[in-house]
């Protein structure tokens, strides 16, 4: 490895033959670019689809209630069912162990807001203090509610930071007081969601108030929870998906709609509907895989081939060198250096190629399911390891076959 | 090959000294090369013994049989056997590097064996450069290298015109005058009693050993 004569050798033979090591080492590199750029696909889907879904808790399990689509117990299809306080109650006292956050939601669609003369028209929505969480928001300002409010039906609002910025105008919003429906609320904090602007232009405010202000007694539109942590992933899905089947039967009973309903209530388990993308993505980063190893292949028994071709033509300066002294590990030797050089050397220029596309293009790729691909460190190792024992398979027949020369064969005259 | 096995040395007994210097002859099929290459351990008799200073050569594996050759002889071919893309300094300090000698003293000593056959000024120039007669000696240049015992020869003249090949003899004269030991596989009768000695095979036999009056390369070459 550290034998400056072997290198000088190798860069001879090398320099000999610059066309056909270049058309090798092409082969190599390309095989290396596509399995790395098909990597960073694959990871540019995960990203993706870890964007989708973090606009929220990325475990997070909603609950809402539509029309019953089937008749039963003698009710015609058709009823409008509504959640309330109990039902919330309900599900909070039967998993109480289980739960990590939990919040009933009370919401009102296109509630006229005003802050002197500026005015928007926003959704509403009545929240507890742990829906900060649910919804994967981060406060920019001030405070989110919290029970105090929820207890003392206080009037104050957190606001989106769209809504901020359409009412205030950049001025600071804690503790102006806007209009919600000509009812005057305390501004007391200002929120930022990876969601985007469709999750900003809410504002929320404590879901007792929510129910006075707005009439809506005891009922709630949805509820949101999530589970606590589970050792791994496999185990979280399992947890929640019991919990998601339980809950669903349970406001089934006791609103009594058909076990068959598919319409009447809803449970969206953001845990199972991840692990089909994640599912999806895994089956086709494998596939991925696949291909790049079948290209890197094909490099290898070009760059073998090619290794062969160049002990048949240098037979003959195999056996004088035998003749004067070699020792079989020393050609075979030389061989397999040369082999792994020249694949090692492609295939970092096609590595490196890659990687550079990638940092250029990679950031401005934002498809819907594909998102800023890029490889870590531990794919760039692995592929570099990849390369190594690449190199070494390609060279390994060719050196077996020149270890096997005997000088007095290559040295007739022919 | 086929299962039928043929017979090319069928006894052949005869001792080199220390000093010597010995020309093979035959025609074509008489098993010269077949001996040369038995005593350059290239190949190996199947039967009977083959002693080198001492030591039986027999069986040998190829570390060791390479490890033997590079200690103790000097190959000449008749197509130089050159390495093409080396210089003729590379190509004499070959034997050196797999003796595995640092490079700055092989080096050293290459240059040395160069001067000795004349082509000092010719070190860096690559053997497609170099004519016939300065190919070979560059060959002789690096079979002396190693220091051998023995310098192996076939047909050192084969590929050389008549006075080129007087230069290559004279160059050889004068290193077995030093005390080298060589052997020479030649067809050519005025090559052969350039040497001390001549043994003529016939059929894998030995049918004459005699020693003659060498005759001096350079005297022949004025002539």
């Amino acid at each position: 490895m550290f034998n400056i004569e072997r290198w000088q050798e190798i860069f001879e033979t090398i320099r000999k033959n610059k066309l056909r090591t270049f058309l090798t080492g092409l082969s190599v590199a390309s095989g290396i670019f596509i399995l790395v750029i098909l990597l960073a696909i694959g990871q540019g889907m995960q990203n993706g689809i870890a964007k989708e879904f973090e606009n929220d808790a990325t475990n997070r399990i909603s609950v809402w209630t539509g029309i019953t689509s089937v008749g039963y117990k003698g009710l015609n299809p058709g009823r409008n069912i509504e959640m309330d306080n109990r039902d919330y109650e309900m599900a909070v006292a039967k998993n109480q162990d289980k739960l990590e956050l939990k919040s009933g939601v009370y919401s009102m669609w296109g509630v006229l807001t005003t802050y002197g003369n500026e005015n928007g028209s926003y959704r509403i929505e009545g929240v507890r203090g742990d829906y900060q969480f649910l919804e994967n928001e981060t406060l920019t300002a001030g405070r989110y509610i919290n029970q105090g409010d929820l207890n003392n039906f206080e009037k104050v609002a957190v606001l989106g930071n769209r809504v901020n910025l359409d009412l205030f105008k950049g001025k600071n919003p804690i503790g102006e007081y806007v209009e919600l429906t000509g009812i005057k609320f305390k501004v007391v904090g200002v929120y930022t969601d990876p969601g985007g602007e469709r999750e900003e232009t809410r504002i929320f405010i404590p879901l007792t108030t929510a129910q006075r202000v707005f009439n809506a007694g005891d009922k709630l539109r949805s509820l949101a929870f999530t589970l606590g942590k589970e050792d791994n992933f496999e185990k979280a899905l399992a947890a929640s998906t019991a919990f998601s089947e339980q809950l669903e039967a349970d406001l089934k009973v006791k609103h009594t709609i058909s076990p068959l309903d598919e319409r009447a209530v809803n449970v969206n388990n953001t845990l199972e509907h991840a692990k089909r993308f994640y599912d999806l993505d895994t089956m086709i980063r494998m596939f991925f895989w696949g291909v790049g190893i079948c290209t890197i292949i094909a490099g290898v028994v070009g760059v073998s081939n090619i290794m062969l071709i160049i002990v048949k033509e240098r037979t003959k300066e195999i056996g004088v060198r035998k003749a004067i002294g070699a020792q079989p590990w020393s050609i075979i030797g030389m061989i397999l250096h040369e082999s792994i050089f020249v694949t090692a050397i492609a295939g970092f220029f096609g590595l490196i190629f890659s990687l550079f596309l990638l940092e250029i293009v990679g950031p401005y790729i934002e498809m819907d399911f594909i998102r800023n691909p890029s490889v870590d460190f531990s794919v760039a190792i692995t592929t570099v390891i990849i390369l190594i024992v690449a190199g070494a398979a390609a060279g390994f027949f060719p050196a077996y076959r020149a270890a096997n020369i005997k000088p007095i064969e290559a040295l007739r005259d022919e | 090959m086929g299962k039928n096995s043929l017979h090319v040395l069928k006894g052949i007994n005869f001792t080199v000294s220390e000093g010597e210097m010995v020309s093979i002859m035959g025609s074509s099929g008489s098993g010269k090369s077949t001996l040369l290459n038995i005593l350059g351990i290239l190949d190996e008799a199947d039967e009977g013994a083959y002693n080198l200073d001492g030591t039986l050569i027999k069986n040998l594996n190829e570390r060791v049989a390479a490890r033997y050759r590079n200690k103790f002889l000097g190959f000449i071919f008749q197509s130089f056997n050159l390495i093409n893309y080396k210089s003729a300094l590379d190509n004499v300090s070959m034997p050196l590097y797999y003796q595995g000698v640092k490079r700055n003293i092989r080096n050293e000593k290459a240059m040395h064996y160069l001067e000795k056959v004349g082509l000092a000024d010719w070190a860096s120039h690559l053997p497609n450069e170099l004519s016939g007669g300065q190919k070979q000696r560059v060959a002789i240049a690096r079979a002396l290298a190693s220091d051998p015992k023995v310098l192996l020869a076939d047909e050192p003249t084969g590929a050389l015109d008549t006075k080129t090949s007087y230069e290559v003899m004279e160059l050889i004269q004068g290193i077995n005058d030093e005390g080298k030991t060589i052997l020479i596989v030649t067809h050519e009768d005025d090559i052969a009693h350039m040497t001390k000695r001549i043994v003529n095979l016939k059929d894998g036999l030995i049918i004459d050993d005699s020693t003659v009056k060498q005759v001096r390369a350079k005297s022949a070459a004025n002539v």
